[in-house]
């Protein structure tokens, strides 16, 4: 992937991304991979699923996962008072909505801005993410989404 | 006109189009293999139909042309310019005929034998010879006027829509009553509507004239209905959002309109869902008479039982799977069922049975055809696969019998020694194979040869609807389908129906037996729900033999649901089948007993004598036989109860007289010491007056046990539920009279009042050397199983145990060898004389073994029809001595 993003780097183009909270961190989703945000959902639990599946839920009729990245990401779990949001994404031909604490606004990013992730960050963390991109007041961590859903298909290394 | 002709005719009108353009294709590609398979299948198809359906003219034809696919696809014949034309020539013949049909229901009368030598001519490998003008220009011109009337586009697009669609109920009585089913046969009518513009066809004309009904059915689009059907589950949502908004108002002005509203939509639901539901039934209609056909044709005599035709399924499903039914019950027929003679000559009913059988199992519908004949030859089906190429001798010599059966769904693979009308051409089973993983089925297929073969399809739901019970556990809730829900029992805190524990494994009672429990909350590691106590419920269910009951918390309702794939990242879970939104939008999941089964392994018991289990060594569930039983009182807790058969007598002896030798209890008894055992430690022992002692003998030995009362003899049918860890001296519980009871194991006071009893002649003289005799128990009791297997383990014995004589059969079909085989007599399904008849059968592995008959009646006749069945000897049931007696001479003698 290293090489293309040279190349667009290079040629200094503009990328969008839905820029999502969650425990204070600001990550960033490819625009194109969104289907749908929504509000306050129920969410059925799925007993005996790995922790990072909160549950199923229903959106117009179909059944989407819905994924807590917080366990993933070391992060301490919501605390109840804090409201949900839930970004659709859909990925081989399934819908999951990862869960978020709030949903900003729609970035349109130069590529120049947009860095490696370090190799010194958690290595939870860089499986997770593409890259960063380096925002005025705070770096946006670009998430790999289909990387991350896939890794939903191994093991169950934290159970 | 009879349905078959006017199926068949829309099929072929469908196949025929596909036809022409394939073969122009393949003129252009003549090395494409895909497509040579294709056409090839499909003119064999028409071929199998036209012999089922009488068309002798169209049957020579197609199969002719047949022929030279076959060529084509061995790579034996090239595709050339000539060929092709006589091809396309051979169809055109084969189109005009069909049209023939379908003006007159009868075929034209024609002579092909022209055009069948010249199809005959490219197949022995000659040049196409030129047509003589006359006799093909003329049919190829009507053909191709005929043709144009026939181009049934809208056949072609839109699959049919029965009219009994709407009645879920009818398929049975279809063919009874003949006249409100009639519409449903007529899709060929529906063409006028859809596309007005095109010439009616001449059937369709015919048809309707006939039936004035026929335009009651229409063709419509699947996908329409799959778009209709998600709509309609969004407006399900909607309303139901919108009825619970109005329970919150009064008196609002949108009452009576939303009501209104709320019927509609229901009907709308209820219909859209049942235009895509058809029962199998429908698929299989035509099977009875293929088979009869086949039966007439090939001089067999098969019996076709169909079960569960009833079961819904979707229609595309359905659709989808008829044509691979069709396939293997031809197939079962054709190849599987031998002719009367060969039966009779192997021992088996002069009948064949076919026996197709379809039910819903965890979300899935299986069908199973299975056939008493003669199964696969493996031999010959190793041969073939080295031949065509399919595997390396190498490879299989290396391979399983199980492993090489499964050549038979490799492509263009046929064992039959024959090609016959019939089949045999190896278009079969990589066909169904792949039609059926087209749906997201699977197909497995066991045989045993000279047994029978046996095929399960397995196909999912995805779209089919289910009615569930509607349950909660921890405050989740969940889907159980209703079809494996046997009752609803409420569980109380005292009485009839509560919960009750043996070694911490709740059970309860119901009815006659005890029902092992699974709690739902435990098995899904769900929190406890905390609060008030709640009156939790137990949704008794069925998997397969095994009965058991899960316990939930709430039981609401029974919901009609749509049951829809769980996630891909949830497939790992087992204990779900699928998950479905409710009424009222939330997501719930549907749970799969059969996974619940096997979460909690084998409820019933399993049996592990000498430490092994045995695949297909099973837990029994009932045991219908009445065994009298001795009710004794001794100690705290519930009575006890022992086979009455076991007693040998029942004393009071003075308590006076009992006498000290050593630490034990004696009396004189007959002349000898006797020791007495007390039943257990806490029992309280008299001081004065008579002890009731039950005294067990054997051989010259007895034995008596310290019981404080007898209190009744009953005669019941028992159930032994054994318990899984080894509770002193019992051997399991049964209800009996309505109580739960132990039932003690004889064997083990005996082994404590003498600790040689039933070692007392294990000093080796009847063991081969170093290693013990090996002896398969066969009883379908498994009180007996219990009482027998630990006494012949005591004696030196490897004893190993199965419920049945099939159970036996899959063992010696796995190979296992025993030196002697012990077996009942009175069975379910196999009885002792069927089991010893197959056991000494010229083909079993087992035909030397030893085998032993064990039956509690034991008259002359008994014992003359054991002996001519291939029973070694025959020993009373509670006989033990004879039995060890019988044993140790074989040993001895070998």
């Amino acid at each position: 992937m290293t090489k293309t993003d040279k190349e667009s780097t290079a040629n200094g183009g503009n990328k969008e991304f839905l820029t999502a909270t969650i425990a204070g961190q600001t990550f960033g989703i490819p625009v194109l991979q969104v289907q749908d945000v929504l509000g306050e959902q129920k969410v059925t639990r799925v007993p005996l699923a790995r922790k990072e599946i909160a549950g199923s839920l229903n959106l117009r009729g179909r059944v989407v996962t819905a994924i807590n990245l917080r366990h993933k990401l070391g992060m301490p779990e919501k605390p109840a008072e804090l409201k949900t949001m839930y970004i659709v994404v859909e990925h081989k031909g399934e819908l999951y909505s990862l869960i978020v604490d709030s949903v900003g606004e729609v970035l349109s990013l130069p590529d120049k801005d947009f860095e490696k992730t370090p190799a010194t960050l958690e290595a939870s963390w860089r499986a997770l993410a593409i890259g960063i991109y380096r925002l005025k007041e705070q770096l946006l961590v670009i998430l790999d989404v289909p990387g991350m859903l896939e890794g939903l298909f191994t093991k169950d290394d934290a159970a | 006109m009879d349905d078959l002709i006017q199926e068949f005719l829309a099929e072929t009108t469908e196949s025929l189009n596909a036809l022409d353009s394939d073969i122009v294709k393949l003129e252009q590609n003549p090395d494409d293999k895909d497509l040579i398979g294709r056409i090839f299948r499909l003119v064999h198809t028409i071929k199998g139909t036209c012999g089922f359906l009488g068309l002798p003219r169209l049957e020579a034809v197609a199969h002719h042309s047949e022929n030279i696919m076959g060529r084509y696809r061995d790579g034996s014949l090239q595709v050339t310019v000539d060929s092709v034309s006589l091809i396309l020539e051979a169809f055109d013949c084969i189109k005009e005929i069909v049209a023939g049909i379908a003006e007159t229901e009868k075929e034209p009368e024609g002579d092909d034998s022209d055009l069948i030598a010249r199809l005959d001519a490219v197949f022995e490998g000659k040049d196409a010879p030129s047509a003589p003008k006359a006799a093909t220009s003329e049919p190829k011109e009507k053909a191709k006027a005929e043709k144009k009337e026939f181009v049934p586009t809208p056949e072609q697009l839109f699959e049919p829509v029965k009219a009994e669609g709407y009645s879920p109920a009818a398929p049975a009585s279809e063919e009874k009553t003949a006249a409100p089913a009639k519409p449903a046969a007529k899709p060929a009518t529906a063409a006028k509507p859809v596309a007005p513009a095109e010439t009616a066809h001449p059937a369709a004309n015919t048809a309707t004239s006939a039936t004035p009904a026929g335009e009651s059915s229409l063709r419509v689009n699947v996908e329409v209905l799959e778009n209709l059907m998600t709509m309609v589950s969004e407006l399900v949502l909607t309303r139901n959002q919108l009825l619970q908004i109005l329970r919150t108002q009064n008196d609002s002005p949108f009452t009576p309109p939303l009501q209104r509203l709320s019927h509609v939509v229901s009907d709308l639901q209820e219909g859209v869902m049942q235009t895509r539901m058809q029962p199998i039934g429908n698929a299989w209609s035509k099977l009875t008479r293929i088979i009869r056909d086949i039966s007439v044709e090939l001089g067999k005599k098969i019996n076709l039982d169909m079960r569960g035709s009833e079961t819904e399924l979707d229609r595309q499903v359905l659709e989808l799977i008829k044509d691979p039914l069709t396939h293997m019950v031809r197939n079962s027929g054709d190849h599987g069922i031998e002719p009367p003679a060969e039966r009779l000559a192997a021992g088996k009913p002069e009948e064949g049975t076919i026996l197709l059988n379809a039910f819903h199992e965890g979300g899935h519908i299986v069908i199973e055809i299975s056939d008493d004949g003669r199964g696969l030859n493996t031999d010959r089906i190793r041969k073939k696969a080295v031949e065509k190429g399919v595997a390396t001798e190498e490879q299989v010599k290396n391979m399983t019998e199980q492993q090489i059966q499964q050549f038979i769904f490799a492509a263009g693979f046929s064992t039959a020694e024959k090609i016959t009308s019939v089949s045999g051409r190896g278009v079969g089973m990589d066909v169904v194979r792949t039609n059926i993983e087209k749906i997201g089925g699977t197909i497995e297929m066991k045989s045993v040869e000279g047994k029978g073969t046996t095929f399960t399809i397995k196909i999912p739901l995805t779209l089919a609807i289910v009615s569930a019970l509607i349950v909660e556990a921890s405050g989740e809730r969940f889907a159980i389908p209703q079809i494996s829900v046997q009752e609803l029992v409420r569980l109380s805190k005292t009485g009839e129906n509560k919960l009750e524990e043996i070694h911490g494994t709740p059970v309860m009672r119901l009815r006659d037996r005890l029902l092992p429990l699974v709690s739902l909350t435990k098995i899904l590691k769900l929190e406890e729900a905390q609060g008030q106590r709640i009156n939790k419920q137990v949704i008794v269910v069925e998997v397969g033999a095994q009965t058991f009951g899960i316990i939930v918390d709430r039981v609401f309702d029974t919901e009609e649901i749509v049951v829809k794939p769980v996630s891909p990242v949830l497939k790992n879970i087992r204990l779900f089948s699928g998950n479905t939104i409710l009424g009222d939008g939330s997501v719930i999941m549907i749970l799969d007993p059969n996974g619940i089964a096997n979460a909690v392994g084998k409820i019933a018991d399993v049996h592990k004598e000498s430490g092994k289990t045995h695949e297909g060594v099973r837990a029994v569930s009932d045991n219908e036989r009445k065994t009298s039983l001795l009710i004794f009182k001794a100690g705290p807790g519930a009575p006890r109860a022992v086979p009455l058969s076991l007693v040998s007598r029942l004393e009071d002896f003075e308590v006076d007289k009992i006498e000290i030798s050593g630490q034990q209890k004696v009396i004189q008894y007959r002349g000898a010491l006797m020791p007495l055992i007390p039943f257990n430690d806490k029992m309280i022992l008299k001081e004065k007056g008579s002890q009731p002692v039950l005294v067990f003998s054997d051989r010259d030995r007895s034995m008596g046990l310290m019981v404080d009362s007898i209190v009744d003899i009953v005669e019941e049918r028992i159930n032994v539920q054994i318990t899984s860890e080894n509770k002193f001296g019992m051997l399991g519980s049964a209800i009996i009279h309505g109580q739960a009871m132990d039932v003690i194991d004889v064997g083990h006071f005996l082994s404590i009042a003498h600790n040689d009893w039933f070692g007392a002649k294990s000093d080796g003289q009847f063991q081969k050397k170093g290693k013990p005799m090996k002896i398969l128990l066969v009883d379908d009791s498994p009180f007996f199983r219990n009482m027998l297997s630990p006494m012949l383990s005591i004696a030196g014995y490897d004893v190993v145990s199965t419920q049945s004589g099939f159970d036996a059969m899959d063992l010696c079909n796995a190979g296992e060898h025993f030196d002697l085989i012990i077996s009942d007599i009175e069975m379910p399904g196999m009885n002792g004389y069927e089991f010893a008849q197959r056991v000494k059968s010229s083909d079993s592995k087992w035909r030397n073994t030893p085998l032993f008959a064990l039956s509690s009646h034991a008259t002359a006749q008994d014992l003359d029809r054991g002996k001519a069945a291939g029973f070694n000897d025959y020993i009373a049931k509670f006989d033990r001595e004879a039995l060890l007696r019988s044993i140790a001479s074989l040993g001895e003698a070998a």
